[in-house]
């Protein structure tokens, strides 16, 4: 196999533990890889090589001394430069966090992947402090779409958007506040992870939104989230919101397929304000599965705002020091919307709080009815990198916010949601559909996300590489 | 009311000294653009009507 080629992380750790490959030769060719192609899309904003190749020669040992080098043995990833990187100042997209001193241990979910063979090959470009969903960046330009690379990758997680779509590595860590994974999942083409709140550990990440604030993975196939998930997954003291529950893993259950789900279209307020191509997308799925039946989601309109009102205010009141001390040196696009933040009464993030376990209970009881929703993820397939306006329905609207319209009520109450890539015949750039379930149903999502793929209707293919 | 209906540039004005955070003039427009925005979006919000009892959804653990 010529791994960083083609291979799915799965694949990769199954031709390195049955020695088919090594991972010193996996990890050269990733590195290979992002030199080449690194440098037209933006992805990286640091490369560790020596750390990765130290790493892929200690999974080598291992293996040939007859030991378990893990699950994901050998499999390349990288990191949105909000994780925390032993001996890197954790950067979070900004340019006044450089100053920060460098972090002195990783994340903890990075410390899982590698404790399961999987190798950090780098840092990734990210939307300043997460506060974006284009994956531009004033201070490091933009990430790149590597399927059309004037094109946007989608943020806040654009780096690992751009990374997995260009095999620079199968396998990213994003994070997700209101649709940071699943918006660049779907522009850039790939099976996007966020899972229920609390489920993964944020500890070592710089923070966006507490109250919102998630993390997960991006990969090529649905399998590779599941082994992610499952060695990522479980209680972690330094998170507070992490979850004290048995999390049952879910690589297993992929072979169950979709028997016993009840699946249905969201609709209302998810069958309005997107393009054709994103409806389309959800029904090519839905036809896929069986479903036909449509629920409206009363409300989630409001939890759009309420999600928007939480996030402006909480992030305004994380750097209102930096946002007195030094606005010049923020992205100007996040800096706007954090001194208006700044400004925002409480009484309104206190309704909205309210709000928020008022709309949980409604979906609590939808999910009585219902298995697994399906919603477009992004209203339009990626807009070119600076455009500012788009129509929607016939409205002149600004890009930036509305690139989260059909995520961002699903966040607020913490759902499970694998963004699962869709493409039409004729047309250059994927779009995400959410298959989305009931809190702590990863496998759901999984179960679903993995059928299509089967089927060939998710499909995850690599950038073809263009003339620089 | 409207989005339109409040001063979004005299509230700047207040809520700049009442933080200790100056709002320079080549910002303000960027600024008012997003208190607009918050504003006409928060509206929905404001009129769903809740029982007062409902628990606001952050919760602290000892």
């Amino acid at each position: 196999m010529t791994a960083g080629s083609s291979s799915t992380g799965t694949e990769i750790a199954k031709a390195v533990r049955q020695r088919r490959t090594s991972a010193r030769v996996v990890i050269e060719a990733s590195l290979a890889t992002i030199k080449r192609r690194d440098p037209q899309l933006n992805a990286f904003t640091q490369v560790l090589s020596e750390r990765a190749l130290t790493a892929a020669d200690r999974i080598d040992a291992i293996i040939a001394e007859g030991g378990d080098p893990g699950t994901l043995a050998g499999v390349p990833f990288a990191v949105k430069n909000l994780f925390d990187i032993a001996g890197v100042a954790t950067l979070a997209g900004s340019k006044i966090n450089r100053t920060r001193p460098a972090a002195n241990a990783d994340a903890t979910l990075i410390r899982r992947l590698e404790a399961a063979g999987a190798i950090l090959v780098g840092a990734l470009n990210m939307g300043e402090y997460a506060y974006d969903f284009t994956g531009e960046n004033a201070h490091f330009g933009a990430s790149r779409n590597p399927h059309a690379p004037s094109h946007m990758s989608g943020g806040s997680s654009g780096g690992c958007g751009t990374a997995v779509a260009s095999d620079m590595v199968p396998l990213a860590l994003g994070s997700d506040t209101n649709g940071s994974i699943r918006v660049p999942s779907s522009l850039c083409g790939l099976f996007g992870l966020k899972p229920t709140y609390g489920g993964l550990s944020r500890a070592g990440t710089f923070p966006f939104v507490a109250s919102l604030d998630h993390v997960g993975p991006l990969a090529r196939s649905a399998a590779d989230l599941a082994v992610a998930f499952d060695v990522m997954a479980g209680n972690d003291i330094l998170d507070p919101v992490s979850a004290r529950r048995n999390i049952e893993p879910v690589a297993l259950k992929l072979a169950v397929g979709t028997a016993g789900l009840r699946i249905a279209i969201a609709g209302g307020y998810f069958r309005r304000g997107g393009h054709a191509g994103a409806f389309d997308a959800v029904d090519r799925a839905a036809a896929e599965l069986g479903a036909t039946q449509v629920i409206d989601i009363p409300l989630a309109a409001e939890a759009r705002g309420a999600a928007y009102l939480i996030t402006m205010s909480e992030a305004a009141g994380l750097h209102l020091q930096r946002l007195r001390e030094r606005p010049q040196d923020f992205d100007p696009d996040v800096r706007d919307r954090l001194l208006a933040g700044a400004m925002i009464p409480a009484a309104w993030v206190v309704k909205a709080q309210k709000f928020r376990r008022a709309f949980q209970h409604q979906i609590a009881e939808l999910f009585q009815q219902v298995d697994v929703l399906l919603a477009p993820s992004t209203p339009c397939r990626a807009p070119l990198i600076g455009q500012k306006s788009m129509i929607l329905d016939g409205r002149e609207v600004p890009v930036r916010p509305n690139l989260g319209v059909f995520t961002q009520p699903i966040s607020f109450v913490g759902l499970p949601v694998v963004s699962v890539p869709v493409w039409t015949e004729g047309d250059a750039l994927p779009i995400g559909v959410q298959v989305i379930a009931a809190p702590w149903r990863e496998d759901h999502c999984l179960r679903v996300a993995s059928v299509l793929e089967a089927r060939g209707l998710a499909t995850a293919p690599i950038a073809k590489e263009m003339a620089a | 009311m409207s989005a339109d209906d409040f001063d979004a540039q005299a509230m700047i004005e207040a809520m700049s000294a009442f933080l200790k955070m100056p709002v320079a003039a080549d910002y303000r427009p960027g600024v008012i653009a997003n208190l607009k925005t918050a504003h006409a979006i928060a509206q929905a919000v404001l009129a769903v009507e809740l029982p007062d009892e409902v628990e606001p959804a952050p919760v602290f653990s000892p």
